[in-house]
């Protein structure tokens, strides 16, 4: 199957052009972030702690309410999200329209998959809670970050796949994989963001004292119980699709390679990343270990992932060759 | 609120502190008590992901034997120390099993009392009404112009419909109804637990009784299901020679077809196979992830390779025609390969004539650089070549000492017993002369393929626990434990339930704070009950 290099090329240019929204996204949330009136969002938030402590289940329903420029930037970010998420989509679609195949081969297609989840689940979460808009600065900087990443380092030309790979369970079990690492990662965001405003909350509202250089970001984020919350879902959504591909992973090694379970390098990562993952949500439910200790473990989560992919691909050798690096 | 309200969760107490002197039971109590504790539970699992990791970042002999060899060249120093600790074998180590037996004997100790619990909450009916509704998390009153048990009734006949399991009370003339339902998220929570268990167990029936054999076998050769076939096998504790399917197997023919960037798009090892010593032949088109699964065992395709074909003419006329050995890739794109050929045996040749070994190197397509070095352009067999070197003298096979048998025997050649009589490249159909008359003729390639017979009795059980694991999983995150309670008063208590008085129904609604909010269900609900119940105003 010859590759069609035309649509590749088109592919790599709305990659191109994705990159390029995404950052004037940044920079429409930045500017929102920094330049919204102090409005209802910090205020309600700061004041809803004390509710969510009693016990209650009661979320935050309060809508934003700065207006002016603030509000303008952060509309012109949101657009540029939803703009560079569809540029992203077009960009895989035509890779695989160009290579006659699903377009998550190889590491760089993995990761843009990986960042395209990210977003789309953020934006699934701003339609459901609109207030929770400002933080995008938050997610689409790592998000920019990755793809540039991606596109300097992890780029393959668009090519068919080795045989190996020519199987539905790459569909299957490569699909969970990317979804399950792109809520992980949006996960891994609102949880430094917990850790920021648990910091600001400890010190500033309760305490009473100058907020630290982290924690000054702390005020306009939402309530620290909101974002554990939030953070416990996301893992609570990605886990289950987690161990589904690393089922349907074993079952394909079983028809593969022999065996459904052999400790290669990466299987043997994507077991660490799910006992964590698995930790971690035992932990909200210990004594001892809620919050900030279990916000830890959540992040440590995210290094087994980020390590399975970039150190298990390209320094360890193991059967998951298919970086497409040379 | 309750206790019995407050707990909707049938987790453990918490550990009890230790007091000082106590008697050996105690001390095992308390022990027991702490293995089983979700703390300890918690840090065996992170044990757990910890100690996996060496494993990972260092060789392991399971996996590749020649890095850990290469792994001790680099290292002579640390490696022996490595070896002690188990970190070539980190997967089969002593302290690794410690750690997940101890992890799976808490999850055991840790969920059989759950179950007891959630068997005996099951059959319970749910708690009786709190004394003061409006302190719950959700709490709502509306009035009807019915009596307490008209409007008890509508509310229970809704709440049914929406599978809400239901207790009515009477308190004098006030109605009260419990109502619980999500059970089934501690059902699936369980259900993973235990299923881990039973993944354990298959992991381990799999390990014991099962066994895996690999071998080279050429186009128009074959092999058949037996330990002294193979060229590596790995076998259970309890799978003996005697419990293998008796299966045969032909490779017919080996094809690969490539994209027109050399990638290998498809690789086909045709097979001929018999289920049982000269039973019926069937055939199977052999392809990388396609095995062929048969009675318990599956073969598979693991690798292909070439090897080059000589006829061997001696000076006295005997030949010997069709001769061939595997040569492995050394290059996986190009398929060039090194390999030997050892010819202890002539025909009609006496003990002290010397025997004839080659080394060589294969090309499938050669191209012409000139200075009469071999190189492969191309993974197709379009030009097929071979650089070979001639031995003659003793190939040391009758030593007794185990040979590599892809290269010679270096220290033969060493102590000048085998000696180099010639060197040539070959195209197929030349031939190379040897000093004494013999000639070497170079008739072009097979293919190989490298097969792998497997059989693991246990998976099946480790399938089928993992897709209940994940079902109790999913149940476990989205199904969510919640309480109603409808107190149904008469609005006038005086006047003593009369039928055709009004009533006043106070609802109040619990749940589990972390899985999403029930709010809006609670919310749902109520509307629901108002709507439901007639009489309305």
């Amino acid at each position: 199957m010859a590759v069609n290099d035309s649509l590749a090329a088109l592919s790599d240019s709305a990659f191109t052009a994705s990159i390029v929204t995404y950052s004037v996204g940044v920079v429409g949330f930045a500017g929102e972030y920094a330049f919204g009136r102090r409005g209802r969002v910090a205020r309600t938030s700061s004041e809803q702690t004390t509710v969510v402590d009693g016990g209650s289940n009661r979320t935050d329903t309060a809508t934003v309410t700065t207006s002016g420029p603030g509000q303008r930037l952060g509309v012109v970010g949101l657009a540029c999200t939803v703009l560079g998420a569809g540029l992203q989509i077009v960009s895989l679609v035509l890779r695989g329209v160009a290579t006659d195949r699903v377009p998550w081969g190889n590491m760089f297609e993995f990761a843009s998959g990986v960042v395209l989840v990210t977003v789309l689940s953020f934006l699934w979460l701003v339609w459901q809670a609109p207030r929770l808009r400002h933080v995008g600065v938050f997610v689409l900087i790592p998000v920019v970050f990755v793809l540039v990443y991606a596109g300097l380092k992890l780029y393959a030309d668009a090519a068919p796949l080795v045989a190996a790979l020519r199987s539905y369970w790459l569909v299957i079990h490569v699909a969970a994989a990317i979804i399950a690492t792109g809520v992980f990662m949006l996960s891994f965001v609102v949880t430094v963001l917990y850790l920021v405003r648990q910091r600001y909350e400890r010190g500033v509202i309760e305490a009473g004292s100058m907020p630290r250089p982290v924690a000054a970001l702390g005020p306009r984020l939402p309530a620290a119980a909101v974002l554990d919350r939030l953070s416990y879902r996301t893992v609570a959504f990605a886990f289950p699709i987690w161990t589904f591909a690393v089922i349907a992973g074993a079952i394909w090694a079983e028809s593969a390679w022999g065996r459904f379970w052999g400790w290669d390098p990466k299987e043997t990562w994507a077991l660490i990343a799910w006992l964590v993952y698995a930790g971690y949500l035992h932990a909200r439910a210990t004594a001892g270990w809620k919050g900030v200790k279990a916000a830890r473990i959540n992040l440590l989560g995210f290094f087994a992932m980020t390590f399975n992919f970039l150190i298990v691909n390209m320094v360890v050798s193991g059967l998951h060759s298919y970086s497409g690096l040379t | 609120m309750t206790d019995t309200v407050a707990r909707l969760s049938t987790a453990p107490d918490p550990v009890e502190p230790l007091r000082r002197s106590a008697g050996p039971i105690v001390v095992v109590r308390r022990w027991w008590r702490l293995l089983t504790s979700m703390r300890t539970a918690l840090v065996l699992l992170f044990l757990l992901a910890v100690a996996a990791v060496p494993g990972s970042l260092l060789p392991q002999r399971s996996l590749n034997q020649s890095r850990v060899s290469a792994y001790y060249a680099e290292h002579p120093d640390l490696a022996p120390i490595l070896d002690r600790l188990s970190m070539f074998d980190v997967f089969s180590s002593p302290w690794f099993a410690a750690i997940y037996l101890l992890l799976f004997v808490s999850l055991i100790g840790c969920v059989v009392p759950r179950t007891r619990m959630h068997f005996r909450a099951v059959r319970q009916p749910p708690p009786p009404v709190p004394s003061r509704l409006e302190r719950l998390p959700q709490s709502a009153t509306f009035e009807r112009d019915l009596s307490p048990a008209a409007v008890a009734d509508a509310a229970t006949a809704a709440l049914r419909r929406g599978r809400w399991r239901v207790v009515r009370r009477r308190v004098g003339g006030t109605v009260e109804l419990s109502a619980e339902k999500g059970y089934l998220r501690e059902i699936g929570n369980l259900a993973f637990h235990g299923a881990l268990v039973a993944l354990l167990a298959g992991l381990a029936v799999g390990k014991l009784n099962g066994y895996e054999g690999s071998i080279l076998v050429e186009e128009g050769s074959g092999f058949c299901n037996s330990f002294q076939q193979y060229d590596t096998y790995r076998n259970g504790p309890f799978a003996g020679a005697g419990d293998l399917t008796p299966l045969c197997a032909d490779l017919d023919r080996f094809s690969t077809e490539y994209e027109d960037n050399l990638i290998p798009a498809r690789f086909l090892a045709e097979l001929t196979y018999t289920r049982e010593i000269g039973g019926p032949a069937s055939t199977y088109p052999l392809e990388v992830n396609s095995p062929l699964r048969t009675d318990g065992v599956r073969l598979y395709l693991t690798g292909h390779g070439y090897s080059p074909r000589f006829t061997v003419t001696y000076p006295d006329g005997s030949e010997l025609t069709d001769i061939s050995a595997p040569f492995l890739p050394e290059e996986q794109t190009t398929l060039a390969s090194t390999g030997a050929l050892k010819l202890p045996d002539r025909p009609g040749a006496g003990a002290e004539d010397p025997q004839l070994a080659i080394e060589g190197f294969f090309v499938p397509t050669a191209a012409n650089l000139g200075d009469n070095r071999l190189v492969s352009v191309d993974p197709r067999p379009l030009n097929p070549a071979v650089a070979i070197v001639v031995y003659q003298g003793s190939i040391g096979l009758d030593s007794g000492a185990p040979q590599n048998v892809f290269r010679l025997d270096q220290r033969q050649i060493d102590r000048g017993v085998l000696e180099r009589v010639a060197a040539g490249n070959l195209l197929a159909g030349q031939s190379l002369e040897l000093p004494d008359g013999t000639e070497i003729r170079f008739e072009g390639y097979k293919q190989w393929a490298a097969l792998q017979l497997s059989h693991d009795p246990g998976q099946l059980t480790v399938l089928i626990a993992s897709v209940v694991m994940l079902l109790g999983l999913l149940c476990s995150l989205v199904v969510r434990r919640r309480r109603l309670w409808l107190r149904c008063r008469p609005a006038d208590p005086a006047a003593g339930g009369a039928a055709t008085s009004r009533t006043v129904v106070d609802v109040g609604g619990l749940s589990r704070a972390d899985s999403g909010s029930f709010d809006a269900e609670f919310a749902a609900l109520v509307k629901k009950l108002v709507a439901d119940s007639p009489g309305r105003n």
